[in-house]
């Protein structure tokens, strides 16, 4: 099993050369005229006043808590979703039981209003 | 000639023998992949141009055919800018971890029946865990940026890109319920038989959720709001330029191959021939015909393409969605959807009905 | 003793995981802390991988990496902390923090130390063959063996889900928003009265009347 995730280190390696490689290529052929209009940030014409970091809408977190719960449940139904021949009824029924459970979730964020944008 | 090689190669050790074969493997699919990015983005401007009655570029070589050449080399010997305010390390960092995993999830993608790289047992896992990385090249360069605007961007795309992960996600578990295993060989091969075996009908809906999400997620029109041009510049990259840029560009290009390819294996067969099943036997005898009417991999490049021309299409097509109904159709549309189909694939699964679930 | 390959490679990872933690508890830069926790994530992830744990290793990578990671930078970007602040307690809640620190080594040594841990104490997996499925035999047991578990982690999730809402969803009451059901479903009759009315003289200029639109300008 393990000889089979060599080519995957390897393609990790080989994926982070692909945007190293070009960069360096980049810095070594491209010209390098710093001036400070140049390099400071782009704005609409007027010069960039305040910094950049703003603090942001804690919505976006709520947004991101929710994705990580999401995906915990993908990673439980992964496994089922591949052994449901094996385990007949009862994983069924236990699956339907853990989604039930969930949709519950769903639907009290649905009318709370978590998933509005406004 | 062969032959010194042949000795030459012989006398490598054989530890070393290995990885170099990888290696050279490596190369023999990103190379083309390179290459299909690159064209592909002439393609973009030129099926974008037709359908616009333009006629879209052809200055550079023949009817414009070097272009991307030209692209590529004009991109290369372009100063990269740092921005006075931005962190360095992470602003160079970015466009690798962006490129980084669209390349490496390419190692379990299976060309044809033996053609694949390493045949590990849970690669759509393996594609889904590398696909979530693509995330964090887009918000450290939005902010590495230290620029409003990059980083507006940055957090639009990441809030999109999550939510249209979860419904494909589960998309795939819908895939993973008729195809019985993680790998995609083994997910091709239970789409054998016939067109009608394919999982784009039993899973109709799920294929939807999966093309429209894999749109959503490489942030391509009508989804793209993180660039949106009019809106914000454009967006996360708006302080990157040369090559650094470039990187991206291939990055996000990149991304639409591979949707495109697992839409194609998942969905469509792979590269299974739609003639398969119903065809009679004489047709396949037929010299050259015969081979291109069978299995193989032109079959699977087909399909990717496309696909690939869907994601043109769209993009010529409609006008651009806004963030609040991009929000709302990935949570309060496609994951209910998605939700709903797993129940009833389950009990179509438990009561064995139809031909794709028995 | 010359090592193998997986060895080589145990020893590697364990390395670059350990030179990772470093990083998350000494880097200045937030930013750069949550980087290298996504490193230590990820190196873990391979170490698991070198135990055959593949499914496990895999939704490390999906979940920690992919989806808390995401979470984490969103958190330490966009709130702004001052770290000077932070920094100014240092010294005076060392003595503490050695303490704890010392009291927790020593839990975790009794606990994992050579009597009850190690190569000796516990076999060593035999490797699996070409068609061995990780995910599956986790299937397997999770849904049936483990349903109790299963179904209590459900369970967690939905109080997860609630409590998340609870803690961050803040209406905001100046937010103008537009909602398309509604839009869509408006008439013209909802909209739109048409209003049947007798043509209106325009009034000579100097007669001003009472009411009138001349006589309200003047006044």
């Amino acid at each position: 099993m393990l000889e089979n995730y060599l080519p995957i280190l390897l393609f990790l390696a080989i994926g982070a050369a692909f945007g190293v490689l070009p960069l360096m290529a980049g810095f070594v052929l491209g010209p390098r005229r710093p001036d400070p209009e140049k390099l400071s940030p782009y704005e609409c014409g007027f010069e960039a006043f305040e910094d950049a970091r703003m603090k942001f809408d804690v919505r976006y977190y709520l947004v991101a808590i929710l994705f990580i719960i999401f995906d915990l449940e993908i990673a439980f139904l992964f496994p089922w979703a591949v052994v449901l021949d094996r385990i007949g009824t009862a994983g069924l029924v236990a699956m339907g039981i853990f989604l039930a459970i969930l949709v519950v979730g769903f639907v009290y964020e649905w009318k709370k209003g978590a998933l509005e944008w406004e | 000639m062969i032959e010194t090689i042949q000795s030459l190669w012989a006398a490598v050790p054989e530890p070393v023998q290995i990885p170099v074969l990888i290696v050279v493997k490596i190369l023999v699919i990103v190379l083309p992949l390179m290459g299909a990015v690159a064209y592909l983005t002439f393609a973009e401007r030129k099926i974008i141009g037709y359908i616009q009655v333009r006629i879209g570029p052809n200055r550079v070589g023949p009817r414009g055919w070097l272009q991307p050449i030209a692209d590529a080399v004009k991109l290369l010997t372009k100063e990269i800018v740092l921005p006075a305010n931005a962190s360095r390390f992470l602003f160079l960092i970015a466009p690798v971890l962006a490129i980084g995993p669209a390349l490496a999830a390419w190692a379990v993608v299976p060309f044809d029946e033996g053609l694949l790289l390493a045949d590990i047992d849970a690669a759509l896992l393996y594609v889904l865990a590398l696909t979530s990385l693509a995330v964090y090249g887009i918000i450290i360069a939005g902010w590495a940026s230290n620029s409003k605007y990059a980083l507006l961007g940055a957090m639009r795309s990441a809030a999109q890109m999550v939510a249209y992960e979860i419904a494909m996600g589960f998309a795939l578990v819908g895939v993973l319920m008729v195809g019985d295993s993680l790998n995609l060989r083994e997910i091709v091969l239970r789409q054998a038989g016939s067109p009608l075996h394919w999982f784009v009908w039993p899973l109709l809906p799920l294929f939807v959720v999966y093309f429209v999400s894999g749109v959503a997620e490489t942030n391509r029109a009508p989804f793209d709001v993180a660039e949106g041009e009019s809106e914000i510049v454009a967006g996360f990259h708006v302080e990157y330029s040369g090559i650094a840029f470039g990187v991206f560009f291939l990055a996000e290009y990149a991304n639409m191959i591979l949707i495109s390819t697992l839409a194609s294996l998942m969905f469509l067969g792979g590269w299974l021939s739609p003639f398969e099943g119903w065809a009679p036997e004489s047709w396949f005898a037929v010299p050259v015909l015969g081979t291109l009417l069978a299995s193989g991999i032109h079959w699977l490049l087909a399909k990717t393409a496309f696909f690939l021309f869907c994601f043109l299409w769209f993009r010529a097509t409609f006008p651009r969605y806004r963030y609040d109904q991009i929000m709302r159709l990935g949570w309060k549309v496609f994951l209910p959807l998605t939700i709903v189909w797993l129940f009833v694939e389950g009990l179509a699964q438990y009561f064995r009905i139809g031909p794709w679930f028995a | 003793m010359a090592l193998t390959f997986q060895q080589f490679l145990f020893y590697a990872f364990a390395a670059v995981l350990v030179g990772a933690a470093l990083g998350v508890i000494t880097a200045r830069n937030p930013v750069h802390s949550v980087l290298y926790l996504v490193l230590a994530f990820f190196t873990s992830a391979a170490l698991w991988l070198l135990m055959e744990a593949e499914f496990l290793a895999l939704t490390l990578v999906l979940v920690y990496v992919g989806a808390v990671m995401v979470l984490f930078l969103f958190v330490v970007m966009m709130l702004d902390i001052d770290l000077a602040a932070l920094r100014a307690g240092f010294t005076r809640y060392l003595p503490l923090g050695l303490v704890v620190a010392a009291l927790i080594v020593w839990e975790m040594a009794s606990v994992l130390g050579p009597a009850r841990f190690g190569p000796g104490r516990v076999a060593a997996p035999a490797p699996h063959g070409a068609g061995y499925s990780n995910t599956k035999a986790l299937g397997e047991t999770l849904y049936t063996q483990h349903l109790y578990a299963f179904e209590v982690a459900a369970l967690i999730l939905l109080v997860a889900i609630v409590a998340a809402i609870a803690l961050t969803l803040r209406r905001r009451p100046d937010t103008r928003r537009q909602d398309p059901a509604r839009q869509v479903r408006v008439r013209r009759r909802d909209r739109v009265r048409l209003v049947r009315m007798a043509p209106e003289r325009r009034p000579a200029p100097a007669a001003s009347e009472p009411g009138g639109r001349t006589g309200t300008e003047e006044a």
